[in-house]
């Protein structure tokens, strides 16, 4: 299944909750203010790198970029536009998402 | 459109419904019945009074399908159904009926 | 939905009840959708364990109590409620401050049972 989160991990608590949820194999797309825990050197960037290894992350580029955050983005996680977004939603069985 | 009821006037929304609850009596809810063309008769009173016990415990109107249950566990089977409930309020029982109780337009009625 | 289709729909709570309008949305939603006869369950995480905590006294703040409808979840023949053990942890709460019977569990069982729904609903 997929996930969306699009809360700012420093902010609310929506990407901690997911990825407690989330099952082996599951997809989290981080979109809007989520983008940014997707980011090198932000502190939940150590919970990220480890749930990639059980998860796919994908990021939102639009929101990435929108946020002058586009050269930053963390190791293994996998940008995507709104086409690939699309993809995401068709491609899973069904999404939650972390409002 | 206010309501008159012994010289007082009680406010109701657009669709008739009683904008505040807690002024509702009895003369009330044979005025908004007078205007479904229902002649209230025990029998009306008994669906109507179980609808305001209802709210009162829950704060909400019942769907129908819930109030036809509910009121088959409480009243009896020969009550429970559609068929006894339209037959005294042929416009839709939770409709009608909650108009007659004061009560807001049930969730989910359409 | 055609007729005779029966769908999984897991409406998931994760909001505090009167600081936003997601709980009541959510509970008019499930009263609403109620009479699709859909197999419907409902689960409370993070701040939404709050929604069920007994007690709710709302005078005050002149808002209308809304807790008192959640009893009535079973008329409507929904009694699948889970609650996230964390969340409740984390706020000093326990199975005994719910105003309704729910399941308790992990959030990771409630992931579990994400995975199994035709629909999730968020709120």
């Amino acid at each position: 299944m997929l996930h969306i989160v699009n809360k700012s991990p420093l902010e609310r608590n929506a990407l901690d909750s997911c990825l407690a949820a989330a099952q082996q194999g599951a997809a989290v797309l981080l979109i809007e203010d989520g983008v940014y825990a997707a980011t090198r050197g932000h502190a939940a960037e150590g919970k990220l790198q480890a749930a990639l290894s059980r998860l796919e992350i994908y990021v939102l580029t639009p929101d990435l970029e929108a946020r002058g955050m586009a050269q930053s983005l963390a190791e293994g996680v996998k940008p995507v536009d709104y086409a690939g977004f699309v993809e995401l939603v068709v491609k899973h069985k069904n999404c939650q998402s972390w409002l | 459109m206010p309501i008159e009821v012994n010289g007082k006037s009680y406010e109701t929304d657009e669709e008739g419904y009683l904008v505040n609850l807690a002024e509702w009596d009895e003369d009330i809810g044979k005025a908004l019945a007078e205007g479904e063309n229902i002649e209230m008769t025990p029998q009306h009173w008994e669906v109507v009074n179980f609808l305001r016990d209802y709210y009162n415990e829950f704060q909400i109107a019942p769907a129908v399908r819930v109030l036809t249950k509910s009121i088959g566990k409480k009243l009896g089977p020969e009550k429970g159904n559609s068929q006894y409930l339209y037959e005294l309020f042929p416009y839709g029982p939770a409709k009608q009926a909650c108009k007659i109780a004061g009560l807001p337009k049930p969730t989910g009625c359409i | 939905m055609s007729e005779g289709q029966v769908k999984k729909i897991m409406y998931v709570n994760r909001k505090a009840p009167y600081g936003t309008i997601y709980a009541l949305e959510s509970l008019e939603v499930v009263l609403i959708a109620a009479a699709f006869d859909q197999d419907v369950s409902l689960a409370f995480m993070d701040d939404g364990v709050y929604q069920l905590k007994k007690g709710h006294q709302t005078k005050g703040i002149e808002v209308k109590n809304f807790q008192p409808t959640y009893r009535a979840l079973d008329d409507y023949d929904i009694n699948k409620l889970y609650v996230e053990k964390e969340a409740l942890e984390a706020r000093g709460l326990s199975e005994e401050d719910m105003c309704v019977p729910v399941e308790v569990m992990s959030a990771a069982e409630i992931g579990k049972l994400m995975e199994e729904q035709d629909v999730l609903l968020s709120f």
